[in-house]
């Protein structure tokens, strides 16, 4: 079969982002069903609206049950909006996220989108250093190389040497919350999501994520984070976008 | 040409539409559509009697449809209905580009055939005459998957449940398939067994960029191996999509029972 083929003509305008947004959020809307709990629905948040550009650190504000890791999960494809559009900026233009397929999803998180979750999901016998390298490997780079990045990163967040070859499942949750922003600022990726990534770090540690944002940020990278310490908000946030807005 | 919103959308590897079985009056499966692409793998969950294994049996064809089709892109980029190859061109099939891991290794296994002559035995399908290279390769295998070169010689009857398995993987992996289905893979072993076992699934799909179809009830395993998911029930899809998606913002009722149906350990 030959390319032209198999290349359908767009049936929609091509949306556009304007200069240097990564990410442009728009009417988000998202509700839970507990169909175990009588059908109750509960919603969480409606209308969001916000837009990141490179470079910029946006910090979602509000107490918590306010949406604001449900609204990071959405741009990353892991929960499901029920209305509205995220545009992430993309080599060939904006894609967007809100119902789009599982490959495109996964691509994404390949090429656009970083991702530091509350808390580590373990992989059982896989050593630390493998952990922290994997967005690596998936995007292309040859083991050693990323192995090394790995390693330099580990050191700099203050993780012992004599953990890099062990499996992260017994590790303290400060030890594992350091493997998991390893692994999430390795790979160059131009869009960061941060879930709480300084919550269980001591003070030194924290100042290391700090200068991380720091370098994301001078490297054109667009942050987009849940910060539960005003010291490191204050210390990275451009802005801070109150969710309390959005309450559904 | 204008640019096509997703510059990377490849033919898929395997594809089925409007998969229906039924044994006799009663529904095995009905109405499956799906697509699979090379390097994807995709986790079948549901209860036992959900027609999970009816629809890999189908995918594979181990069972002929009532009504549906099933296409798998051949190694010349043809895109072939199953229903149309000869007996000859499936058997290929089966022994070169596909693999099937089983849930219970003597359906897999040739029990009385030592373990390297279990990996040999498909490269001698494949066309390789030479002893000493069959021996070699099969050796090689028995390396990955983490099987002593000792054990070699003995069958399988002696080896422990998780060593079959990873013998099992060793067999159908030697002759580099583009697609492998695997039937409850880690059923029946023992939790540390299954994590080693799991890891060197992980692995190798990994590193040979393998799809795969994968049949379990495990929601953990489904986790940690599968890109996307399908959650059956009686017979149906009741829904689909990104793995981590689908467990952790279920939509549908049964797989919200599902999925906080799972223990936590």
């Amino acid at each position: 079969m030959t390319a032209a083929q198999t290349v359908p003509a767009p049936s929609a305008p091509r949306p556009v982002l304007p200069d240097a947004v990564l990410l442009q959020v728009a009417g988000l809307g998202k509700s839970f069903t507990l169909h175990l709990q009588g059908g109750v629905r509960l919603p969480v948040v409606a209308n969001v609206a916000f837009e990141l550009r490179a470079g910029e650190c946006v910090a979602l504000g509000g107490p918590s049950g306010s949406g604001k890791s449900s609204i990071l999960k959405m741009v990353y494809g892991n929960y499901c909006a029920d209305a509205g559009s995220i545009l992430v900026a993309d080599a060939g233009g904006p894609v967007e996220m809100v119902g789009a397929a599982p490959r495109r999803v996964l691509r994404l998180r390949r090429e656009r989108i970083g991702y530091v979750s509350q808390f580590l999901r373990v992989i059982p016998r896989v050593p630390t250093l493998d952990v922290v390298a994997e967005p690596l490997l998936l995007s292309g780079t040859a083991p050693e190389e990323a192995r090394r990045r790995a390693a330099e990163l580990l050191a700099r967040l203050n993780l012992p040497e004599r953990l890099w070859s062990l499996p992260p499942a017994t590790f303290s949750g400060g030890e594992q919350q350091r493997v998991n922003v390893a692994r999430g600022f390795i790979a160059p990726l131009p869009l960061l999501l941060l879930d709480e990534p300084t919550a269980s770090l001591d003070a030194a540690n924290r100042q290391v994520v700090i200068e991380l944002i720091a370098e994301k940020k001078r490297a054109g990278c667009g942050v987009l984070g849940i910060f539960h310490d005003d010291e490191t908000r204050a210390a990275v946030a451009d802005r801070v976008v109150d969710v309390i807005r959005f309450s559904a | 040409m204008s640019t096509p919103f997703e510059p990377n959308e490849e033919q898929p590897l395997l594809q089925a539409e409007g998969l229906t079985h039924y044994y006799g009056r009663r529904l095995g499966c009905r109405g499956i559509d799906l697509e699979l692409h090379e390097g994807e793998v995709l986790a079948i969950v549901g209860e036992s009697g959900s027609g999970k294994s009816t629809l890999l049996k189908l995918l594979s064809t181990e069972l002929p449809p009532t009504s549906g089709q099933v296409s798998y892109r051949m190694r010349d980029g043809a895109m072939r209905d199953l229903a149309t190859l000869s007996e000859a061109e499936r058997r290929l099939l089966l022994r070169t580009d596909w693999g099937f891991v089983r849930q219970h290794a003597e359906e897999g296994l040739r029990m009385t055939v030592s373990a390297g002559g279990n990996v040999g035995e498909r490269l001698m399908a494949v066309g390789w005459r030479h002893f000493g290279e069959i021996r070699d390769e099969a050796g090689d295998w028995l390396d990955r998957v983490e099987i002593a070169r000792t054990r070699m010689d003995d069958d399988p009857r002696t080896f422990s449940g998780g060593m079959r398995q990873r013998l099992q993987i060793a067999r159908n992996l030697v002759t580099r398939p583009r697609l492998v289905f695997m039937d409850e893979p880690t059923g029946g072993l023992d939790v540390s067994v299954q994590a080693r076992l799991l890891d060197l699934i992980r692995s190798l799909v990994a590193e040979f960029g393998l799809a795969a179809v994968i049949v379990t009830h495990d929601l953990s395993v489904a986790r940690l191996l599968s890109h996307r998911i399908m959650v059956m029930k009686e017979g149906e899809v009741i829904e689909a999509g990104l793995t981590d998606q689908v467990l952790d913002d279920p939509h549908a009722p049964y797989t919200q029972l599902l999925v906080s149906s799972v223990l936590a350990a």
